[in-house]
């Protein structure tokens, strides 16, 4: 089985708690169909183990067959510096259908993010080589796809249904 | 299947209709064969997509990446337009999987290649080779792990 190569560290984001007994990695793409739906029952599974997961997001944009994966993966990364990442994070994937240049400002309007400060963040050459950085990061780890998961470090074979049925069991 | 040490066999294949490539042209360049089964089915496009999204980490070791498949050269042309694929994909069409066998790595039962990745040094020889699952896409570590060992110096 593949292994996470890249342990978490300070430049992942991460919801629930810090010491959390299970550590879940998504690699995502923003404009992927498999991750828009996975997105709702990441948070089914969120909700269901309040306490047991920390989930940590990375990105794994496919910017060939999503053109706006990319910018997206920036856009998250920019309202990180406002302290926002997961309501960006949240916003895109509730609002998958439809991603343009002027779909992120209007979502970053709506999170209440700092519009001048969000539009010099995005140019930044440190966000775009963090995605970049996310991306080789899950190639090492044997990414072959999205969205790809790994619980405690080690690569899960399946999807994120599968996941809520593994901890359920569990 | 060809394994670390052996010589890669050389090809002369169609990329495109009326383009053929073969493997002496790309001496002193590292190569990645990529054989897999057919075009459109639903994993290999979703590797060699993969691998599209991944080209500029394949230059940065100096390696080319070719896929190959017993796929004619007009399917491979369709598929490849489909994907908006910016890399070769070779006919190993007639006479029919003569490259996969020559590799090791051609499935008689059913007619395809198996899914498999070599990669082969500057020299010609095969640094890496790796036989996958036909239902499973193998991702891209093991191909740029043995691409770093070829060129200890880009780390």
């Amino acid at each position: 089985m593949s292994q996470l190569t890249i342990p978490i560290n300070d430049t992942d984001h991460f919801e629930g708690k810090a010491d959390a007994p299970i550590t879940l990695v998504e690699y995502g793409d923003y404009q992927c169909p498999h991750c828009g739906a996975a997105y709702p029952v990441i948070k089914k599974i969120q909700e269901a183990f309040p306490d047991q997961i920390k989930f940590v997001y990375r990105n794994f944009p496919l910017s060939e067959s999503h053109p706006m994966a990319f910018a997206c993966a920036v856009a998250t990364e920019a309202a990180a510096l406002q302290g926002k990442f997961w309501e960006m994070h949240d916003i895109i994937f509730e609002n998958q259908r439809g991603l343009s240049n002027e779909a992120l400002f209007r979502m970053a309007e709506k999170i209440r993010l700092d519009i001048e400060q969000f539009s010099n963040d995005i140019q930044k050459d440190t966000l775009s080589d963090k995605v970049e950085a996310d991306f080789e990061s899950g190639i090492r780890s044997g990414v072959n796809g999205t969205p790809s998961f790994f619980v405690n470090g080690t690569k899960f074979d399946g999807g994120a249904e599968d996941l809520f049925g593994m901890f359920r069991e569990n | 299947m060809l394994q670390p040490g052996d010589k890669a066999p050389e090809f002369k294949l169609y990329a495109t209709p009326d383009q053929r490539f073969s493997l002496a042209e790309l001496q002193g360049k590292n190569v990645i064969l990529a054989f897999y089964p057919a075009d459109w089915s639903p994993v290999c496009s979703d590797q060699m997509g993969l691998y599209n999204n991944m080209l500029k980490y394949f230059s940065k070791y100096d390696a080319t990446i070719l896929g190959i498949s017993v796929d004619s050269k007009w399917c491979h042309l369709a598929f490849s337009k489909d994907r908006g694929l910016h890399f070769p994909l070779l006919a190993d069409f007639e006479p029919k999987g003569e490259v996969s066998k020559a590799y090791g790595v051609y499935n008689e039962e059913e007619g395809e290649c198996d899914r498999a990745l070599f990669v082969i040094d500057k020299e010609g020889n095969i640094a890496w080779s790796y036989k996958s699952p036909t239902a499973l896409n193998p991702g891209a570590d093991g191909i740029l792990e043995a691409l770093e060992k070829l060129n200890p110096k880009t780390n």
